[in-house]
């Protein structure tokens, strides 16, 4: 997405590279995996985080806090407005598995607080078709 | 009560969704980004290892990272609701997203292209055979045939309850009265009163 700031093309570049730095260059992907960022967890610990629960900060972004890393951190700051798990990945550029144990971790520390959306078999809401209706003629 | 601090936290309102499908090319993402409040974001499902055996992605090698990606949109309603608007991934190979993204939902937008009526058919398909109120909104294309709305119903089979329509993903309006038409549809289908008498 972003352009590379070198903007010499790669084929001329190659020739000074060695075969390490020719891994590490955008193409190769970001440097952190998503799993290193869960310490390898593919599930979270608590919730299950469908993609339009929301989601929003409990208190203040916690400077440093014990066990947090920069993403947990990022999630806090972004999360200060009320968020949709899906928008929370579209800012982070993580993968919505990664996103779901990151939530884990905060809703487990008490450090954010959720709204699950209605189950399909509550659909039976009239207020619900009401409320939508009324806000897509508002539009 | 699932988070131990979530009493003092502010009342959060609820959200809700709508799937935007159709084939490749038929102006979902165009559809998404009329309505939203923001520009579309997007959502990335890395599928890796976990997901074979649980997600059918035959033919994908086990090493094989593949990510889906599903452009969406948000309009912020008064009265406590959020509303999303999930456009499905275009190729229909990733069925576990569209379940993902389907559970849930008020409703669906099939969107059309009369050029290639076809490319709707597995979208047509999903929606019915998962009982999840649609409507088909064909997408007005410059340059492309006007058809008769009820020969689009015959066409894609539809009963004769699903409403078929015309749109234009470009126009606010447009897709505004798709919309509308789609939450009238779905709470008809759900066995819920109408509250307003339609004039038809």
């Amino acid at each position: 997405m972003m352009p590379p700031e070198d903007r010499t093309p790669l084929e001329q570049r190659s020739d000074e590279l060695t075969p390490m730095d020719r891994l590490l260059d955008d193409h190769a992907g970001p440097m952190v995996r998503p799993y290193v960022m869960t310490s390898g967890r593919i599930e979270p610990t608590r919730g299950k985080f469908d993609l339009i629960t929301l989601v929003v900060a409990v208190g203040p972004e916690p400077e440093g806090a014990i066990g947090l890393g920069p993403e947990h951190l990022e999630i806090m700051r972004l999360c200060q407005a009320v968020l949709s798990v899906a928008e929370l990945t579209g800012h982070l550029n993580l993968p919505v598995a990664t996103v779901r144990v990151l939530l884990g971790d905060l809703l487990d520390k008490g450090f954010v607080s959720m709204q699950e959306p209605e189950p399909e078999a509550d659909m039976h809401d009239i207020r619900l078709y009401k409320a939508v209706i009324d806000g897509l003629r508002a539009l | 009560m699932v988070s131990g601090r979530s009493d003092r936290a502010r009342r959060l309102p609820t959200a809700v969704k709508i799937v935007i499908a159709g084939g490749f090319g038929v102006g979902k993402t165009t559809m998404v980004g009329t309505v939203s409040e923001t520009a579309p974001l997007r959502t990335e499902e890395l599928l890796t290892d976990e997901s074979v055996g649980v997600d059918d992605i035959s033919g994908v090698e086990a090493k094989t990272t593949t990510t889906v990606a599903m452009d969406f949109g948000r309009i912020t309603m008064r009265n406590e609701y959020v509303l999303y608007l999930f456009g499905t991934p275009g190729q229909e190979r990733f069925w576990f997203m569209w379940d993902e993204v389907s559970l849930g939902a008020l409703g669906a937008v099939v969107l059309a292209d009369t050029r290639r009526l076809s490319d709707c058919f597995p979208s047509v398909d999903y929606f019915e055979r998962r009982n999840t109120p649609f409507v088909v909104a064909v997408n007005c294309f410059e340059g492309s045939q006007k058809y008769d709305l009820a020969e689009i119903q015959m066409a894609l089979n539809l009963g004769p309850k699903v409403p078929v329509m015309l749109c234009d993903a470009r126009n606010l309006e447009s897709c505004k009265e798709v919309l509308i038409d789609l939450v009238i549809h779905a709470m008809k289908s759900r066995g819920l009163v109408d509250p307003e008498p339609q004039n038809a």
